[in-house]
């Protein structure tokens, strides 16, 4: 027995270092695990990519946009999607971290996070934090390339967007570590996936802009603007040209909380959906 | 130890309930400081449900855990610095090297990063895999990774051991190592061991027992004293006479 391991921690509660301590090892976990899985990186670029250079360019001459905030002229089809194709690493991100909770819970690493001594809440914080943290340089890496292909934002967007992009990135990881509570298996989750991604995505202003929507159907318009998904999109949209979008940006940060709260509450060994089942952070 | 030191785990009338299902009925015991107390029972008789609340992942829906005298349902985060914990399943993750495991987990204790590395390096000695220390889990043997998961559980200096089968599926050399570690931790280094198994041969003559069998503590205490209780000679056969006179009773009601 060595004297150091006979000194027992003091009782005290955590200095505020021990908080960023805690939070830069939740990242730095998250960021490891992201490196070890290159096929995700490459997905969470492919996916936006075929968009991109595939779709847009085939939609290019039927789904013309007129000149729309935040843009001052036409813009080419690629030019409007993009926003909502970054917003789609994002969401993709989010539910691809929520997965992760589900296959912690199952394989048991969970336990180790849900064990420390730090509170539930700032551990779950953290752990959406670092899973918004890991799409930010996916989405920076899609813009550069986007940049090759004459897809060019303001310099200064490119700053100014960063703000928007962690809000939307925590909404869409609150969004889907509130769902990953209520996913008991990974299979259950993969089901709700469909359900919720490609839904949120085409039924939002990603795609095409909501007043051709509302042309189409005034229903599916309604439904478009009280999806969260569109604020996060037209958010990053407005800041990408250096702008701000007051109403998405309100809504984002509410539903931000929202999730969060509600994604906190679930894995509240005392009440959460999880305690309700017998199984706050772990499979038996 | 003094006398005033309060137990290393002191569980009040815990019950608790899967829906309708009662894992737990007004379990209690205490452990007494610096001691290897087992935690004794078939599977299903509530030794993980029971390690789940100790450790805060479940809700104590009613009765009291208190550890080292901190509460857990009023003082999680002061109690769960002073518990280190094994579990049934393994929980070290594949991809990361041991000592990346060990600084995550030195991260979710508010360690710092040249403090975690040194605690690392402390602990990998202690269980003699110091050379294994930038490996990747993934490539360790069943064994090995056992004795990460208990370098990684005194990581933070615990008080108390908390320890959910942590010889499930290994050979017989590697159990006896394992449990000869952690029963050298008790002695040399003053540590509490809850070591929770349905494996009888694990218990030692001055160990402490808790026969757990239903959700119900059948008996608690020093060998001897379990022994009395079951009017038996050895160990094995207390724990039948126990656990059968508990079946037959329940199934006679």
């Amino acid at each position: 027995m060595t004297a150091e391991l006979t000194a027992f921690p003091p009782m005290s509660g955590f200095a505020t270092v021990q908080y960023a301590i805690c939070l830069k090892g939740i990242v730095w976990r998250e960021g490891l695990r992201f490196l070890h899985q290159r096929e995700r990186f490459v997905a969470a670029l492919v996916r936006p990519l075929v968009w991109l250079f595939i779709f847009a360019a085939g939609f290019r001459q039927v789904l013309g946009v007129s000149i729309i905030p935040p843009y001052e002229t036409y813009v080419l089809y690629e030019v409007y999607i993009t926003p909502g194709l970054m917003l789609l690493i994002q969401l993709f991100n989010g539910m691809q971290s929520s997965l992760s909770m589900v296959y912690d819970r199952e394989m048991g690493n969970m336990r180790t996070l849900l064990v420390s001594p730090m509170p539930r809440w700032f551990l779950l914080s953290s752990k959406l934090v670092a899973g918004m943290a890991v799409s930010l340089p996916q989405v920076y890496t899609f813009l550069a390339i986007a940049w090759f292909w004459e897809i060019q934002a303001p310099p200064l967007g490119y700053i100014a967007v960063l703000p928007a992009l962690v809000l939307s990135g925590l909404m869409l990881g609150a969004l889907g570590m509130l769902m990953s509570s209520v996913s008991k298996q990974l299979e259950n989750f993969a089901g709700a996936m469909n359900f919720v991604i490609f839904p949120m995505f085409f039924a939002s202003s990603a795609l095409y802009p909501l007043w051709r929507v509302r042309e189409a159907s005034p229903l599916l318009y309604y439904v478009c603007e009280l999806n969260p998904f569109t604020h996060a999109v037209e958010l990053v949209r407005f800041a990408l040209y250096c702008q701000i979008n007051w109403i998405s940006l309100a809504v984002v940060g509410g539903c931000t909380a929202l999730f969060m709260i509600g994604a906190i509450l679930a894995y509240d060994p005392s009440r959460g959906f999880l305690a309700r089942r017998g199984e706050p952070g772990g499979g038996t | 130890m003094t006398t005033a030191e309060p137990p290393a785990v002191a569980i009040e009338g815990v019950s608790h309930c899967y829906g309708r299902r009662q894992a737990l009925n007004e379990v209690t015991f205490s452990i007494t400081p610096s001691t290897f107390a087992v935690l004794l029972g078939l599977n299903g008789a509530g030794k993980s449900t029971l390690f789940s609340l100790i450790t805060r992942l479940y809700a104590i829906q009613r009765g009291r855990i208190r550890i080292f005298g901190r509460d857990v349902g009023r003082a999680s985060s002061e109690a769960l610095r002073m518990v280190g914990v094994v579990f049934q399943q393994r929980t070290l993750d594949l991809d990361l090297s041991v000592v990346q495991n060990l600084s995550y987990h030195a991260a979710l204790h508010g360690i710092g990063k040249h403090d975690g590395y040194a605690r690392a390096e402390e602990v990998l000695a202690r269980i003699a895999l110091s050379d294994r220390a930038n490996d990747k889990v993934r490539n360790l043997s069943g064994g090995q990774m056992r004795r990460v998961e208990i370098a990684r559980a005194l990581l933070h200096r615990p008080r108390l051991l908390v320890l959910d089968e942590p010889t499930v599926g290994l050979d017989i050399k590697s159990r006896a190592d394992i449990l000869g570690y952690v029963r050298g931790l008790v002695v040399k280094d003053g540590v509490s061991a809850l070591w929770a198994t349905h494996l009888i041969d694990e218990v030692a003559d001055d160990d402490d027992v808790i026969v757990l069998h239903q959700g119900r503590v059948l008996a608690h205490g020093s060998i001897p004293r379990v022994l009395d209780a079951a009017g038996a000679k050895d160990i094995r056969t207390a724990f039948t006479r126990l656990t059968e006179s508990t079946d037959d009773a329940i199934e006679a009601s």
